[in-house]
């Protein structure tokens, strides 16, 4: 049996008269990629701030085995007073690891995700897509154990998206760091994840999974077989039934 | 070829020659020449006020008395008011008690209370110190309170998921953010604080004479020539003033403020 890194089970959660989400079950397994597709508003970013600790279930438990969470958001949230590599620093400055080793790391993941001739440029300056990918790169620094993703890459142009897609699935390739990824896009979600668990607009309840049997490294060839078109089509006919 | 700083200052040295020229008609077609005390030419106002060494003496005495109070009363308000607004941002039960009272040092007629101060304080440095921080001190309380208010609630549980303390939030994420938003309201603070001074020093009327008292001395002795010459003056120390700490927020935070950036 595999190790699970967080199980959801019977996850409600309420605020006030509304009810976000309803009977949620969900346990992610160890290494494992796992995409929460839904309507606006249906709560999956409520089970990334459950996941996290950030926010508890209205009833239900949640059981995680890991406390290196990294939690990227759809807005980059870098520092803007704080270069690339001040920034990407900042949880390990926070953790209070040695100085030379938070160095040393920054510069290698900094190098991971190909902002080297960045490094010293405040995030002013630079592009979406690069300042995505030093939201990532500050994240990486601790090497967490579960990776949460809310949109991620939702308000970036459709290439640039697709660009930081591969480099996604690449980083998951290398570092196997288990995930959960919140978006609205179903083939971002095939593209990337091993697991994907369709959910239905407010009060947030799993409607479908799929287990999406590409292997990893993937081709980004993969989004034009008609194996990922059925996919999708499957997956798109739940989301427009229930949301 | 223009250099940039020609280019800069050319537009608004064009308006001051077309008001000069404005001026110059009242004076000389508008005004009978037995009232053209009123509004004496340009050059003399100029040769009055900083070619004679007596006035000249007096004008720099006022503007350098002015400047003192006015920076010893802003250095003042700022410290008070980035505790306040610091204080503020921890809690909002703190924010929602002292509010009202910071919107209360910006309506109180700041001229109905120079008497009182005068009383309690004396007329001298102390009051106009005191009249400058109460003028000034609303828009740093504001200013900082936004910007420390102002980060995302995403950075901040960014934080959170890391531990950080209170003190670690407020100088890694509060402080930072609120840096351009500071600036803001010291350069529009500073300004005040020079009105501030002149304010107290015109109603005080004793004491050591900043370019408040000038005013009120060369205004009652009809001397239209020093009244507008330091009246210049006090402008001009505004209009540097605002430009220094226009300045100074470029240096500082314009590397990575949207909004101080050139």
């Amino acid at each position: 049996m595999t190790e699970k890194i967080i199980t959801f089970e019977n996850v409600s959660k309420s605020f006030g008269s509304i009810t976000a989400l309803e009977n949620v079950n969900i346990s992610v397994d160890h290494g494992e990629f796992m995409a929460l597709v839904g309507p606006s508003g249906c709560g999956k970013s409520t089970i990334l701030r459950i996941a996290s600790g950030l926010d508890s279930p209205s009833s239900g438990s949640i059981d995680t085995t890991t406390k290196k969470v990294g939690y990227v958001f759809q807005d980059s949230t870098l520092m803007p007073w704080r270069t690339v590599r001040k920034n990407v620093e900042l949880f390990a400055e926070l953790e209070f690891i040695d100085r030379e080793v938070i160095k040393k790391k920054a510069d290698d993941i900094i190098e991971l995700v190909g902002l080297q001739d960045f490094t010293d440029h405040y995030p002013i300056a630079l592009s979406g897509g690069m300042k995505m990918r030093a939201s990532l790169a500050r994240s990486l620094v601790l090497e967490p154990e579960l990776f949460l993703f809310d949109e991620p890459f939702g308000a970036l142009d459709l290439i640039t998206r697709g660009r930081l897609n591969v480099e996604l699935m690449q980083l998951y390739n290398s570092k196997k760091f288990t995930s959960l990824f919140v978006t609205h896009s179903v083939e971002e979600a095939l593209f990337l994840s091993s697991r994907v668990l369709v959910f239905s607009g407010r009060p947030g309840t799993i409607k479908g999974e799929f287990k999406i049997p590409f292997k990893y490294p993937r081709d980004t060839e993969i989004r034009y077989t008609s194996e990922f078109a059925e996919l999708s089509g499957d997956v798109g006919r739940i989301l427009e039934k229930f949301s | 070829m223009l250099t940039p700083l020609i280019k800069k200052s050319l537009p608004p040295l064009l308006v001051l020659f077309f008001i000069m020229g404005i001026h110059y008609f009242i004076t000389y077609e508008v005004l009978d020449p037995t009232r053209r005390f009123l509004l004496p030419p340009p050059h003399s106002i100029i040769y009055e006020g900083f070619f004679i060494p007596k006035h000249r003496d007096e004008i720099l005495r006022g503007l350098f008395l002015t400047t003192r109070v006015s920076f010893i009363g802003l250095g003042i308000a700022f410290l008070i008011g980035f505790s306040t607004a610091l204080l503020m941002s921890q809690a909002k039960w703190i924010e929602r008690s002292l509010y009202p009272w910071a919107v209360f040092t910006q309506t109180v007629p700041i001229l109905a209370l120079v008497p009182i101060i005068g009383f309690w304080f004396g007329f001298d440095m102390l009051a106009r110190i005191i009249v400058v921080v109460i003028i000034s001190i609303f828009p740093i309380i504001i200013n900082t309170l936004t910007g420390l208010n102002g980060a995302s609630k995403n950075l901040h549980d960014l934080l959170t998921l890391h531990n950080a303390s209170r003190w670690t939030r407020a100088t890694k994420l509060m402080i930072p953010y609120a840096l351009p938003d500071m600036f803001t309201g010291l350069r529009t603070s500073a300004g005040l604080a020079i009105i501030g001074s002149i304010v107290g020093d015109f109603f005080f009327g004793r004491g050591s004479p900043g370019l408040g008292m000038l005013l009120k001395v060369y205004g009652s002795r009809l001397r239209t020539e020093e009244l507008l010459s330091s009246t210049f003056v006090a402008c001009l120390l505004g209009v540097t003033v605002f430009w220094s700490f226009s300045y100074l927020g470029r240096k500082l935070v314009g590397h990575w403020s949207e909004s101080w950036s050139a």
